[in-house]
């Protein structure tokens, strides 16, 4: 923890802003540049400078859940996106889509958001876990 | 098929919960399902007596030719009522046998799965299906052997067996997927079409070796032999069911399935015949000098499995149809006696045959149950083990006439030697504790309740009518088998009565032998004693030496390879990797000089990245603080994500940078943790010029490799596939996220959980180390050369 107003109230702004923007690089991944993993490093990296500014255990204020627990609901999602197709009696992990609109308009949404959702919940819980342990670390 | 095996694994789960609502009868409600597969089974016989088979497939891994596949014949179905029929009276014996005991329910888990696992086995056809059922039977049968945990002697049992067999069964599957590349199909059924031409492959000797290593251990063939003796410190219902009647006879098993495929050769039959002879009659010599009526019977059991080996390596009618009764013969008589002396046990409070005497007027149940039993165990008219000598005469004096003289007479001197000391084992068992003077320990004896003798009465009564009613035997057991065995109908014969021949003079003399030996016991065994004490040789010892062995050699290379010193690891990691890698690219002359005209073609950007590389490296080798050398990395690392970007990988470079981020700032809260930087003393010349040169032929041989692949043309077509495919497929248009999350979605799943579990690795490390010990390897791993004596502040 390093005791800085400045710090401090830079991260106030900055975790915010990097962890929306990273909701936005998980979203858009799937047609530009972006996807699960980029978006949780980037919301991964948003608190670990949150527990630099403020400490570890504001951290875990913040996150409410254990970062081991995130990772494994990131697993179950991942796994759930993949079961859904094996329910339906396809192969494990075929995607499954739903489609709204016509044209240039249609939305697509199906399994492999879910499965993105799972990646990114994954890549923010295991950086964490590893930046907790280490800070929490009473030497 | 499926069904049962399945069925009788979901009620091994059930078993517990039925176990502790019926504690008084539960024993009796668990059995209704194997009864059931029992009686399922039971009504195959007439198809299969008339020649029919019977398979069953349902996919599994369809894309590595790995099925579900289910066969049965005559030697499956022998088995599979074998193993449901003991079954049902074993469950039942259970209730009885183990009442009241804290751990029962748990048991029933274990005995059930056990049935189910060996139910597989023998009606696997598919190579893979019959692995993992195989594997699983040596684990069932380790929970149960291990069953009385709380006695270090019962664990080491249970772990010897476990090793042996389990050593034995990867062996065994090798040999198994060599027999199946081989043979070009991994189903059974189908391989014995190939026969003829496996016999005469190259790799027959190797794949029979193999497959032999894993049936020997599972069947307790000498040398392997040691390990079903201890294997009775489990509770009796255990060893009556998978120490006689059903596990040990899985490589048998394996062994008569392999027969049309494998079998006939002069290396089977020699190979056979021997290490069976040799098994039976060292299994019936150790018998004799046992005291404790349940080892007895598991060196008699050792016996028994040497004769059936050696007569699937004969392979004539004789030995074919002996095969049969035999098999039959042993599993009644060897199941009724295992039981019954669990009832004696159970009742009188001993296993000691010097101890008991005179209880055939307090349980006289169990000693009519044991005294059929053991007439049959001993060879005499009219039970099933009369017609099984008679016919073992047969066969080995029909091996003697053949082209393998010696081996046949050998082979028929060592049986009239075993079945001799099994008549005085038979006595042993039944005319000492039943007919002998009443002792002491018999004092208080009584009738064992009824599902203590319902089993050996049943079996001993199965040994009595099979003998009797042999033309039912031969029709629905031997003649099915017999194909089973050979790959052909065959036309069988079994009776009671062939006439004045050689086997029945054989007979007589195995009966006067054996009566001999039976009333000169003490001195028998005496002598014996003598011999084995003199010879000093005891393979039960020998495995602890191995064991030993074993561990010395494991702490040794541990503490050459494992120094707890991060540093080592890392010299030996990229040490062998440089040589590995860099010494096949200069045997295979794969070097590729760099092209000095791409070079001069690449834009003034990348030039200028490529020298910032250069500087912050050069910077990070020459810092003088962590902090400095790790933000130079940083920076190295960054350059990197930008020269991504300028060649157009996006993606790539995003996560880079985070990564690069996520990286300084865990080093940096690690490098908070490690003491101040005093002791990060530069390191000595010897160890600098050490690390620069495993560096820098490191760095090398990454150059080398990178060099050779961009040589290369790249080969476009996956991409373009994925490109042309990401729109209208994935309906994304960014390719390398369709690809993560879609189209290669298996891998993204297996990278996220190898995410987790080097987060939860981590985790671990940090927060769960010993606190009064030193810990080995984290305040010594920065790349210093010396140890580190600083306090951790």
């Amino acid at each position: 923890m390093m005791d800085s107003l400045i710090l401090r109230t830079a991260t106030r702004l900055l975790l915010s802003l990097m962890l929306l923007f990273s909701f936005f690089i998980l979203l858009r991944g799937h047609n530009e540049p972006g996807g699960g993993f980029i978006g949780g490093l980037i919301a991964a990296s948003a608190f670990a400078l949150h527990s630099i500014a403020f400490g570890p255990r504001a951290l875990r204020t913040v996150l409410v859940f254990d970062p081991r627990s995130i990772a494994g609901v990131g697993m179950l999602c991942a796994i759930a996106a993949g079961l859904f197709s094996a329910v339906m009696g396809d192969a494990f992990l075929t995607a499954g889509w739903l489609h709204w609109g016509e044209g240039d308009a249609v939305f697509h949404v199906g399994t492999p958001l879910l499965f993105d959702v799972g990646v990114f919940l994954v890549v923010i819980g295991a950086v964490l876990t590893i930046v907790l342990a280490l800070e929490e670390e009473d030497v | 098929m499926l069904s049962a095996i399945l069925g009788i694994f979901v009620w091994s789960l059930l078993a517990p919960i039925v176990a502790r609502r019926l504690p008084r009868i539960a024993g009796w409600v668990l059995a209704v399902v194997p009864a059931a597969a029992t009686v399922w089974f039971v009504g195959f016989v007439p198809e299969i007596a008339a020649g029919g088979t019977v398979r069953e497939v349902v996919a599994w891994i369809p894309g590595l030719g790995v099925n579900l596949s289910f066969y049965l014949d005559g030697l499956s179905l022998t088995f599979a009522l074998l193993i449901c029929g003991i079954g049902t009276l074993i469950v039942v014996y259970c209730g009885g046998y183990l009442h009241g005991d804290p751990m029962l329910p748990r048991f029933f888990l274990f005995i059930l799965a056990f049935m189910a696992s060996m139910l597989g086995v023998v009606l696997a056809d598919n190579i893979v299906s019959l692995i993992v059922f195989w594997e699983l039977t040596s684990v069932t049968s380790f929970l149960l052997i291990g069953y009385l945990h709380d006695s270090p002697q019962s664990r080491r049992s249970a772990l010897q067996a476990l090793l042996v067999t389990s050593m034995g069964g990867l062996v065994m599957m090798a040999g198994l997927i060599l027999l199946g590349l081989t043979g070009g199909s991994f189903e059974l059924t189908e391989l014995v079409g190939q026969g003829d031409m496996l016999r005469e492959h190259p790799y027959y000797l190797a794949i029979l070796i193999l497959i032999l290593a894993g049936t020997f251990t599972k069947s307790a063939q000498f040398p392997f032999h040691f390990w079903l003796p201890n294997a009775m410190d489990a509770p009796t219902p255990v060893s009556a069911y998978l120490h006689s009647a059903t596990m040990v006879k899985a490589g048998v098993y394996l062994m008569a399935r392999l027969a049309p495929t494998l079998g006939g050769t002069e290396v089977w039959t020699v190979t056979l015949v021997s290490f069976g002879a040799v098994t039976a009659l060292l299994g019936a010599i150790l018998a004799v000098r046992q005291t404790d009526l349940k080892r007895i019977l598991a060196y008699t059991t050792i016996t028994a499995l040497g004769q059936l080996t050696m007569l699937i390596g004969i392979g004539n009618t004789y030995a074919v149809e002996t095969f049969t009764v035999y098999l039959l013969a042993h599993a009644c008589y060897k199941g009724a006696l295992f039981m019954g002396v669990g009832a004696v046990d159970h009742e009188a409070g001993t296993r000691e045959v010097t101890q008991l005497g005179g209880l055939l007027a307090l349980m006289p149940v169990t000693a009519a149950a044991i005294g059929l039993a053991a007439l049959s165990n001993a060879g005499l008219p009219p039970f099933l083990g009369f017609i099984g000598k008679e016919f073992m005469y047969s066969s080995t004096v029909g091996l003697g006439e053949g082209e393998m003289a010696l081996l046949g007479w050998l082979a028929t001197a060592a049986m009239v030697a075993s079945n001799a000391l099994m008549i005085v084992t038979a006595g042993l068992v039944f005319v000492k504790p039943f007919l002998g003077r009443r002792t002491e320990a018999a004092g208080h004896a009584h009738e064992a309740p009824v599902s203590l003798w319902l089993g050996p009465v049943v079996l001993a009564g199965i040994g009595l009518g099979l003998g009797v009613f042999n033309g039912a035997l031969e029709r629905w057991f031997v003649a099915p088998v017999a194909a089973s065995l050979t790959g052909a109908p065959m036309d069988v014969h079994v009776y009671l009565w062939g006439g004045f021949t050689m086997p029945l003079a054989l007979s007589a003399v195995t009966v006067a032998l054996g009566a001999a030996m039976y009333l000169g016991w003490p001195r028998v065994k005496a002598a014996l004693d003598g011999i084995a004490s003199a010879l000093g040789y005891d393979s039960d010892r020998g495995w602890d030496r191995i064991l030993k062995g074993l561990v010395r050699v494991a702490l040794l290379q541990t503490r050459v390879i494992q120094s707890g010193y991060l540093r080592h690891y890392i010299m030996f990691t990229i040490g062998f990797t440089t040589l590995a890698v860099g010494g096949t690219m200069v045997v295979k002359g794969a070097l590729v000089a760099p092209s000095l005209t791409a070079a001069a073609g690449a834009p003034y950007s990348a030039w200028a990245l490529s020298l910032i590389v250069l500087a912050s490296t050069v910077a990070a080798v020459m810092a003088e603080s962590r902090l400095v050398a790790i933000l130079s990395l940083g920076v190295v690392g960054v350059v990197i994500a930008l020269i991504f970007l300028l060649y157009g990988a996006p993606d790539v470079a995003i996560t880079q940078f985070m990564v690069e981020t996520l990286v300084v700032i865990i080093v940096a809260l690690v490098l908070a943790r490690l003491p101040r930087l005093t002791a990060f003393a530069r390191p000595d010349r010897r160890s600098a010029v050490r690390d620069g040169v495993i560096a820098v032929a490191f760095g090398a041989v990454v150059t080398a490799v990178m060099l050779a692949v961009i040589d290369l043309p790249i080969p476009l077509d996956l991409s373009e596939y994925f490109a042309e495919r990401s729109y209208t497929e994935g309906f994304g248009r960014n390719v390398v996220n369709v690809i993560l999350v879609d189209f290669r979605a298996m891998d993204t799943l297996g990278e996220i959980l190898v995410v987790a579990t080097a987060g939860l690795g981590a985790f671990a490390l940090l927060k769960a180390r010993p606190r009064r010990e030193p810990p080995v390897g984290d305040t010594k791993t920065v790349g210093d050369s010396k140890p580190e004596t600083g306090d951790r502040s």
